[in-house]
């Protein structure tokens, strides 16, 4: 519902960005990023034990970003029911992350595995200096993806 | 209650541009230039739709902006307060302007010094080196004035004081003017790895001249040896280059024992006192220094003005940078600006005036700052306690990434390093010369503390650090991690 509705006021706005985006060429954040870093949405932790829990951690503390991104997943319907994360890392990468969240919310696996980087760049007008941390919040939900599914596998292969 | 309103800027004036022309005209033709003058002020900070003007912060552009996406974006998801609120709170209307706690990049101009400055802008416009006329004797007095406030700072004599652009013309002139006269003898520099950008690179091109260059370590202090230094020193060694106080981090080297060892071998002794001059007691004969540079804008006074000791008796020479008319005994030819030299020489007898109580003052919020700021966990001072300039501090917040965190502190003007470097965004080099890895590096803040902050601010920027670096925690794996018991080290990280 949240994400259907923000990508409609997206494209609601997008004559309106454009001025904004001009506005901004010589600031470093975009408007849309500061929004997520001081609102940040799905933060926190799930238990990283439970079965139906995927977790990603992505990034080098020396680099200067890490992602954790988790997912609660429904096993029978295969259904993103809860997410949540948490980022060390400049306001580009809490951005990145965060809107990963909002994104990935209530889809399917195979549709959150689908979603490029290119879209959360897109979104929080990102530049290119800014980049990894967009490519980095999509290695983020792959890795807690791929971390459900041997969850997933290896009990039934046990059975 | 939040975030002052320092300056008011102008109310944006009802623009009608058909009109405008043909009244600035009449304006001028009637005589009546100030009006004409305040008119164009109000213009300047017009903001118009889609035109781009950037005030000195920006802060208007950048709240209006926010407002317009937050009315666009209805379903901006209202998440509660967080500490990040006051940081991001729109003032559309008037500009409210950050704490200024970046004393080191720059400080503001002591009102006193504008005062004697700005009749140096209108009536006294001679210039000093004319001879002939009134109009160059009168400002050639006042600006001899100043050179013996310069002076008296430090203990020198008047005509030891050479008037440059600033200190960076200074350390350039000393690392390239000295080695250069001498060249045919010596062929050595000796310098620290701590130092100002300029002295290093005015060093590494003299490595492109044939010299030599020892760049001495510190240690986890940020203090030389002073018996490294010592066995650092050869018999073609021409100069000592070490400075005062340090622009990142505060620390005081002990210049004196300096001097003495560059007395004892007969080596020139250079210090960059831009951040040490009028703050630290200095005489420049106890000490045995021969020469300083100096800089105007860190100690209240105007931008773009600088002075360089150069000791007399012994005589030290050095090649000058420039060729021209000769002034300033030949080292730095070109016209003085009596403006800036009459309010350097102002901010100057200010300092030495204002000395014990700037002093009392600045340990006093000093103290309370670093101790609000150390109450949190793994926080941890930069650099020597003991031999430490108090309106320098720097902190590192373990597990925050200081960009981050610097754009959570917006409503403070404060900087994760030197001005200098901080556009790209790489680790400071002053911190690594202290051994700091990457992750530390990457997460402290400077604090400059100066004679017009006040204890409202500190107290403010007390509360909002220790807000804002939890809200950062909680958002951090690595925080996370750290409290769950995990050794950060033991873990395979991805990179990326």
């Amino acid at each position: 519902m949240i994400v259907s509705n923000l990508l409609k006021s997206t494209t609601s706005t997008a004559a309106t960005r454009i001025t904004i985006t001009q506005l901004t060429a010589r600031r470093l954040y975009h408007p849309k990023v500061i929004e997520h870093y001081t609102n940040p949405r799905n933060v926190g932790s799930l238990d990283k034990k439970s079965s139906n829990v995927g977790t990603g951690i992505v990034g080098a503390p020396a680099c200067g970003d890490v992602i954790k991104l988790q997912i609660q997943v429904n096993d029978s319907t295969g259904i993103i029911e809860d997410v949540k994360f948490k980022t060390f890392g400049c306001g580009s990468a809490i951005a990145s992350s965060s809107y990963m969240t909002e994104l990935v919310h209530g889809m399917s696996l195979d549709d959150a595995y689908k979603i490029k980087n290119t879209e959360i760049a897109k979104e929080l007008s990102l530049p290119p200096v800014k980049l990894h941390c967009s490519m980095l919040a999509e290695d983020a939900i792959k890795a807690a993806i791929k971390d459900y599914k041997t969850k997933r596998t290896n009990p039934t292969v046990l059975h | 209650m939040f975030g002052r309103s320092l300056v008011r800027l102008p109310r944006v004036v009802p623009s009608n541009v058909g009109l405008r022309p043909s009244v600035w005209s009449s304006k001028i033709r009637s005589g009546n230039l100030s009006r004409c003058y305040s008119a164009a002020a109000a213009e300047a900070v017009k903001l118009d739709e889609g035109i781009s003007i950037e005030t000195h912060t920006d802060i208007q552009a950048a709240a209006k902006e926010q407002a317009n996406v937050r009315s666009n974006d209805s379903e901006a998801i209202k998440s509660g307060n967080t500490a990040l609120n006051h940081a991001y709170q729109e003032n559309t209307g008037f500009g409210t302007r950050p704490i200024y706690l970046d004393m080191q990049a720059t400080t503001p101009t002591d009102p006193r010094v504008l005062d004697t400055m700005l009749k140096y802008y209108t009536g006294l416009y001679g210039n000093p080196h004319s001879n002939t006329h009134a109009y160059g004797w009168e400002t050639n007095k006042s600006v001899e004035e100043a050179r013996e406030h310069v002076a008296k700072v430090i203990n020198a004599n008047a005509k030891e004081i050479i008037f440059t652009s600033g200190a960076t013309e200074s350390n350039n002139m000393v690392l390239k003017g000295v080695p250069r006269f001498y060249k045919k003898t010596k062929k050595h520099i000796i310098t620290t790895r701590t130092e100002h950008k300029c002295v290093l690179e005015a060093a590494r091109s003299m490595i492109n001249e044939g010299f030599e260059v020892t760049f001495l370590g510190v240690d986890s202090n940020g203090l030389i040896d002073v018996n490294e230094l010592e066995n650092a020193i050869r018999p073609d060694t021409c100069l000592v280059s070490v400075m005062a106080v340090n622009n990142e981090i505060g620390v005081i080297q002990p210049i004196k024992q300096i001097g003495e060892i560059c007395k004892k071998h007969k080596v020139y002794f250079h210090t960059d006192c831009a951040q040490a001059y009028g703050k630290i007691p200095i005489d420049v004969n106890d000490m045995n220094i021969d020469l300083m540079s100096i800089s105007s804008h860190k100690i209240y006074g105007p931008k773009g003005i600088g002075a360089l000791y150069v000791r007399r008796r012994p005589r030290i020479r050095l090649e000058p940078l420039l060729s021209g008319g000769g002034q300033e005994r030949g080292l730095r030819s070109g016209t003085l600006a009596p403006p800036l030299v009459t309010g350097f020489g102002e901010a100057a007898r200010l300092m030495l005036q204002e000395f014990d109580n700037d002093q009392n003052y600045i340990s006093r919020l000093s103290n309370k700052l670093i101790s609000g700021l150390l109450s949190l966990d793994h926080a941890t001072l930069n650099g020597s306690p003991n031999h430490h300039y108090p309106g320098c501090i720097n902190v590192s917040f373990a597990y925050v990434e200081g960009e981050s965190l610097l754009m959570a502190l917006r409503d403070i003007a404060l900087s994760s390093g030197s001005a200098c470097t901080s556009a790209s965004l790489e680790p400071s080099y002053v911190l690594h010369a202290l051994g700091k890895d990457d992750a530390l590096a990457h997460s402290s803040i400077r604090f400059g503390i100066g004679r017009f902050t006040t204890e409202e601010e500190v107290d403010y920027v007390i509360k909002a650090i220790q807000e804002r670096v939890k809200f950062l925690r909680e958002l951090s794996p690595l925080w996370e991690m750290v409290q769950e018991g995990i050794d950060l080290d033991s873990i395979e990280w991805s990179g990326h």
